[in-house]
């Protein structure tokens, strides 16, 4: 959170199909019932079909722009770890990378390796963390369609997201359909552990 | 959030622009709504297709954007507050219906949301912006910057309507459109359990546009113009912010839409104050409201995406009351591609003469990895695919020509699939096939999906075959609308006792006709070779349905 302006800055970047749009439903919901105002811009259509999507979620006093600006992220949470590299116009000093080990290859290109790719975001920020969150849902949840919330989840007991964990808990219990609830629950505690 | 759209809870809820001017239309009491799907407006009638019994609205997806209009202006000749949903390119389709529509004017308030899509995020053929469209038909045009004023605006807009008779149009982009935040609700008014009934009642001297009556009525369009520019002068949705007029530096900056949020935005970060007029209304312009604030200025920067529209206006009101002002707009601010914050707060720095610190700068040139572009694909298991592979094996791709259309196989252009030769606007691939035939007699397959045949693909096989080419024609059928959301079309089996496209198909006079599910590749290949070579118009239906209806 940048102090002086009292805003703070988070993009989820990733490939179509990978719930954005329900993680930035969750952490606006969030962020609002701690008073905050918010702003969030998502993207729909044909860009969601297997291209890369990322979303922006802005809180603070009084936000006006949807959009981050560039260089001004404060969190950008990589859902897919070359699509980070994309993000990376919006990386600064103060940024930090919260990404998961998981790989969405691109048709007719080879995929960027782990270590090139860590490589390059370094040049930005310091502040960078892999967690192989799909690995871990699948391991220990038996799907990996939760490894966003299990991120959100985790990147808010870690503080770099600056809300309370409790309000994420209770966006998620408003937002999620009952029929996935329990898993989404299960995995907000799975992240507890992480 | 169907739930959200019908209550009336107490403060403010987060939505996306989109629900936003659903929740403003319920709140005004709508009673009649039509449309055809198109990103990014598609969630408007997405969600009144859900809660529309619930609410006692008419709602329908209409064929194309023309007929939407169409339905819309019955429903208002017959007394019915009426809503007409569209992306940009819909109003290119609709306007042989919009201009005749201003000069009848309304009898029940008729509001009509378009939605531009800078950057062409969702949108092949063209970076539009229907902006100018309001010169051509004298209508009034609203811009929301953001969900609150989606909500407001649209209320507003059916009041201006009701005012003054005319259909009044509220502009958004993707950025408006598709931008969530905390929404102040007001109640929705009382809504009877069954649909509202309208009356049409005769009245030839207001619905009939024959000549000499015609005339008449572009005076009488032009007066309720002249009227709806007073009340602009007056709106408060034109408003002045930040700082006072009088400011020493003599800077300012006139804005709209979502550049308004980045005018703000760069404001602060800049921490300077500088006046900012900011216009609610594109059409008709408060030029006085403008023109005072001019007045008092020695540089202005408009700053609004696109074409400058805005600019020219200020240009032209400066010359009346400070012709040695400066107008500085595109100089600074592109005119392609969404602006974005860091454009804006970068264009108002070198405006304002203040510094702006750049971090990192270096570094980013220094990324010598090349990042990866990530495309849309067609889904696994399209039943695409199998077009595709069928043509692959049946033709020789260097020898023939492929058609592309609006719809979820325009993806056709990309690798590695690259079967697509041309791609136009919507019902366009076989209208083109025809005069390339006509024109050079070289062979073409063109592909055309089922709601775009509905919508404007049956004149053009209608042409073809009237008048004698032979291109091979593909109807996509995958009974939905994919792209958009896979919104429902007229065909069956999409709807029970639905319109069979075959049957159209034969009615329209093509004897080369087959329906094959493109799993039967063999059938399927053999077909494509013996249609190619025909001397008449041919048409394969390839019928699978998209991997993600519910059946």
């Amino acid at each position: 959170m940048d102090k002086k302006m009292k805003k703070f800055n988070m993009l989820i970047v990733g490939t179509g199909g990978q719930g954005q749009i329900t993680l930035l439903q969750i952490l606006a919901e969030a962020a609002f019932s701690e008073g905050y105002d918010v702003k969030a811009s998502e993207l729909h259509g044909l860009s969601q079909r297997g291209g890369s999507v990322e979303v922006h979620l802005r809180f603070g006093k009084k936000i006006y722009s949807p959009l981050v600006s560039q260089r001004k992220a404060d969190l950008i949470i990589g859902l897919e770890m070359q699509e980070c590299l994309k993000a990376s116009y919006y990386a600064g000093l103060k940024t930090n990378f919260m990404i998961n080990k998981y790989f969405v290859p691109i048709p007719l290109q080879k995929i960027i390796p782990e270590d090139m790719i860590l490589k390059n975001l370094k040049k930005f920020t310091k502040n960078i963390e892999v967690v192989p969150a799909t690995e871990i849902c699948q391991k220990k949840l038996g799907t990996n369609v939760v490894a966003g919330v299990y991120l959100i989840s985790l990147s808010a007991f870690k503080k770099l997201i600056p809300l309370n964990p409790q309000t994420i808990l209770k966006a998620i219990k408003k937002i999620i359909p009952e029929k996935y609830l329990e898993l989404n629950l299960r995995t907000f505690e799975l992240a507890t552990k992480g | 959030m169907e739930e959200l759209l019908l209550n009336k809870p107490e403060g403010k809820v987060i939505l996306l622009g989109n629900e936003a001017i659903v929740r403003g239309a319920l709140e005004a009491g709508v009673n009649f709504v039509s449309t055809y799907p198109g990103t990014p407006a598609s969630e408007i009638g997405d969600l009144f297709f859900k809660i529309a019994n619930k609410v006692g609205v008419y709602f329908e997806f209409s064929t194309n954007e023309k007929v939407a209009l169409e339905a819309g202006i019955g429903a208002s000749f017959s007394g019915l507050k009426t809503l007409v949903v569209m992306k940009s390119f819909g109003l290119n389709v609709a306007l042989d219906a919009l201009l005749p529509f201003l000069y009848t004017g309304t009898k029940g308030a008729t509001v009509i949301i378009v939605a531009d899509d800078p950057s062409c995020h969702s949108s092949a053929q063209s970076e539009e912006n229907i902006r100018p469209i309001s010169y051509l038909a004298h209508i009034p045009i609203l811009e929301p910057s953001d969900p609150q004023e989606c909500k407001d605006f649209t209320k507003l807009a059916f009041q201006i309507s009701e005012k003054f008779k005319i259909p009044v149009m509220l502009r958004t982009t993707t950025r408006v459109a598709h931008q969530k935040m905390p929404v102040r609700l007001n109640p929705i008014r009382a809504t009877r359990p069954g649909r509202v009934v309208g009356k049409f009642v005769k009245e030839p001297k207001r619905f009939v546009t024959l000549p000499p009556r015609v005339l008449e009525m572009k005076k009488e369009l032009l007066e309720k113009i002249k009227k709806a520019q007073q009340f602009s002068e007056k709106s408060p949705i034109n408003l002045i912010g930040r700082g006072q007029t009088s400011v020493k530096s003599g800077r300012g900056i006139i804005t709209a839409g979502v550049s308004y949020l980045y005018v703000m935005e760069a404001l602060k970060e800049l921490k300077i104050s500088l006046p900012v007029l900011k216009l609610g209304f594109f059409y008709p312009l408060p030029e006085k409201k403008i023109k005072n604030f001019l007045k008092l200025l020695k540089k202005v920067l408009i700053v609004e995406e696109l074409e400058p529209y805005l600019e020219k206006e200020v240009e032209r009101l400066a010359k009346d009351v400070n012709c040695k002002l400066k107008v500085i707009g595109k100089d600074l601010i592109p005119e392609v591609g969404e602006l974005r914050p860091e454009i804006v707060t970068s264009a108002i720095a070198k405006f304002a003469n203040c510094k702006l610190k750049i971090e990192n700068l270096l570094k980013i040139e220094n990324l010598k990895l090349k990042i990866p572009r990530r495309l849309p694909q067609l889904c696994p298991g399209c039943p695409y695919w199998l077009v595709i592979s069928a043509i692959k094996k049946a033709v020789d791709l260097k020898k023939v020509i492929f058609g592309g259309e609006i719809g979820c196989y325009m993806l056709f252009g990309n690798s590695p699939i690259n079967l697509q030769d041309y791609l136009s606007c919507m019902g366009s691939s076989v209208g083109i096939a025809h005069g390339i035939k006509k024109a050079t007699g070289q062979k073409i397959i063109t592909f055309v999906g089922d709601s775009s045949f509905f919508h404007t693909g049956i004149p053009a096989l209608i042409n073809t075959v009237f008048n004698k080419s032979n291109p091979l024609i593909i109807i996509l059928e995958n009974q939905t609308t994919a792209m958009t959301g896979h919104q429902p079309h007229p065909g069956a089996p999409v709807i029970p006792n639905g319109i069979k496209i075959e049957e159209i198909v034969r009615a329209c006079g093509v004897k080369n006709l087959k329906a094959i599910n493109p799993i039967n590749q063999k059938e399927f290949i053999a077909t494509i070779k013996e249609f190619l070579n025909k001397k008449e118009t041919s048409v394969i239906i390839a019928q699978r349905p998209c991997i993600w209806i519910k059946k």
